[in-house]
């Protein structure tokens, strides 16, 4: 016995044994839990197999939270990568000195907590005092009503994703065009390649490993979005702007209907379940190559 | 870079023609004029803020220039540093978010020890979940929670619903995965010479851990501290979904529930509250932004 606790394994199990306990016990078991709980009815007294699933399909809200789910994660990743992208560009153009002040700027959204920053676009959205409105009149055109209309709702939290979400790109992708050695852009000068070209034949395909990853992981948080749908819309105008994670959050505390919220929630798990495959071929690809 | 290849970058330099030199100016330029309109599209929330949070409700609604306080006051934050239920909300935050902070360093730092230098039966696949966990987000997991805590309630008459606390047994789950992930990159690039040169000298494994690990793998533990300190604190779900009376809240569920009141908005003191909120970790960030982005890259590098 006294050998078995001086063993190495024996230690190393030791001190992993906490996050074990930790995770097995808050992220594990809870996640198979709630497909327990989903299959059970409102009052959690008797279990209806996959009829709670049956319900949800012949809701039209909850059809219309699946469209809304899947437009504002890929509109969103694709807007934050694209922005990414071109800021990066343009911070690594600047000389070198200067960088630091400009990402020190442009990182600000990523820092300030969502809920909190997300405040702020309320307010500047709102109904009677919004800014935006105030600078369009000026200008001579008509004030938008911004959270109120379904299609200036969804691009209003569209909106409000992309600014919190496009420095963390941003940050990213200048930490990947740092690697890419300068004498590749040089070489690519000298046999008279234009910027697009070496954009296309030089950055991308260096950057390849990068940006999938960076889109992944931000497809998967967005996805699971849940502060700036709530602060900002809360899911109205009627319903149009819930994604999956304030909806299951309506029905399953808001409504006190737990198993149908767990089934809501459970339809985030497919998303899940794609990436983590990518990530772990990924990961298990490198482990090849050392 | 060898001096040779060295001379050759400089000649080469030398030689470029001139129409070169002009593109560059150019794409220097364009890039000045679309870093200025990113940053005020970055910047203009949290400007917006601090103009809003010095005005009085008077100002607001007059429906004057929003952009510009004509008669700045500093009524918002007196007003609201001295309510004791901002107070409560502030110290609630800070108190969590430094126990987390804490819990999440003494679990994971060992961890991240035993996963990345020991190596035990299964210790690769381990290090490996633990990332993946770190993919399951809390919008899937706070249902179960919710009803785990009322069984347990049942179960052991603790009543975990509606307490400050319970966030401390929470958050952790979403702090240490990464936190761990971290601190296995770091402790990878120690090399083994340092730790077996150690044990040779009849150090023990936790000598071996805080005597040369913790100090050479500094940087990450500050990364990872950073981390976990600005999740625990923007954290919003749980708080929103554990904890209602206001006593118990943190700040940005108390911000978010208890200043906006019916349809009577004081935004003033909204903004106040809001700026205030995000003080903590901007403030961080203004002076460990080095440390700050270390972490936040570390995920995808090293994964």
């Amino acid at each position: 016995m006294k050998k078995l606790l001086r063993r190495k394994s024996t230690i190393a199990f030791a001190m992993a044994l906490p996050l074990l306990v930790i995770i097995a016990s808050l992220v594990i078991y809870p996640a198979f839990y709630s497909i327990y709980l989903a299959t059970l009815n409102k009052s959690m007294e008797h279990f209806v197999g996959l009829g709670n699933f049956g319900f949800l399909f012949t809701r039209e809200t909850f059809w219309m939270v699946v469209k809304q789910s899947v437009i504002f994660a890929v509109s969103a990743v694709f807007f934050k990568a694209l922005i990414g992208f071109f800021v990066a560009h343009f911070v690594h153009n600047v000389p070198t000195k200067g960088q630091r002040k400009w990402r020190g700027m442009l990182l600000v959204p990523w820092v300030i907590p969502p809920a909190m920053s997300t405040l702020a676009w309320l307010w500047l959205f709102d109904p009677s005092y919004s800014a935006f409105n105030w600078i369009f009149e000026g200008i001579g055109l008509h004030g938008v009503n911004w959270l109120g209309e379904p299609y200036w709702a969804r691009f209003a939290v569209i909106l409000v994703n992309v600014w919190f979400g496009a420095p963390f790109f941003m940050i990213m992708y200048l930490a990947a065009l740092k690697s890419v050695p300068e004498q590749l852009y040089e070489a690519a000068s000298i046999d008279g390649a234009n910027w697009w070209q070496k954009l296309w034949f030089i950055t991308l395909p260096m950057m390849r490993n990068i940006i999938a990853i960076t889109a992944l992981f931000s497809l998967i948080v967005t996805f699971a979005n849940f502060d700036i749908v709530r602060v900002l819309t809360n899911g109205g105008p009627v319903d149009q702007t819930h994604v999956f994670a304030t909806w299951a959050f309506r029905v399953g505390i808001e409504s006190n209907d737990i198993p149908l919220g767990a089934c809501v929630s459970l339809f985030m798990f497919p998303i899940l379940a794609i990436a983590a495959i990518f990530i772990l071929r990924d990961i298990s690809r490198r482990g090849n190559e050392a | 870079m060898t001096a040779a290849a060295q001379r050759s970058a400089t000649v080469l330099r030398a030689a470029r023609p001139a129409s070169m030199r002009r593109d560059r100016r150019r794409a220097l330029f364009w890039s000045y004029v679309f870093l200025i309109i990113f940053v005020i599209f970055f910047l203009t929330p949290p400007i917006y803020m601090l103009i809003t949070s010095l005005k009085t409700s008077a100002e607001i609604s007059a429906a004057t220039n929003p952009w510009w306080v004509f008669a700045p006051t500093l009524q918002n934050y007196i007003e609201l540093l001295t309510s004791p239920v901002y107070l409560t909300f502030f110290r609630n935050s800070a108190v969590v978010s430094v126990l987390v902070v804490v819990i999440s360093m003494l679990v994971s730092i060992p961890a991240a020890f035993s996963l990345s230098r020991m190596r035990f039966w299964g210790s690769t696949t381990l290090a490996t979940g633990v990332f993946l966990t770190y993919l399951i987000p809390d919008t899937l997991l706070f249902i179960p929670l919710f009803k785990i805590f009322a069984f347990l309630h049942d179960l052991t008459g603790i009543e975990f619903i509606n307490h400050w606390w319970v966030l401390i047994i929470i958050y952790p789950t979403l702090t240490i995965p990464f936190c761990t992930w971290i601190m296995i990159g770091y402790f990878s690039s120690i090399p083994k010479e340092l730790d077996e040169a150690a044990l040779m000298d009849g150090a023990g494994y936790m000598q071996t851990l805080i005597m040369i690990f913790i100090p050479v793998a500094l940087p990450g533990i500050i990364a990872a501290t950073i981390f976990a300190f600005t999740v625990s604190w923007a954290q919003f779900l749980y708080p929103l979904a554990f904890t209602t009376s206001a006593d118990q809240l943190v700040l940005p569920v108390g911000i978010v529930t208890t200043l906006i009141k019916g349809d009577v908005f004081n935004w003033g003191q909204i903004m106040t509250g809001a700026l205030l909120g995000a003080a903590p970790p901007l403030v961080i960030y203004a002076f460990l932004m080095d440390y700050y982005i270390a972490g936040l890259t570390a995920g995808a590098t090293k994964g």
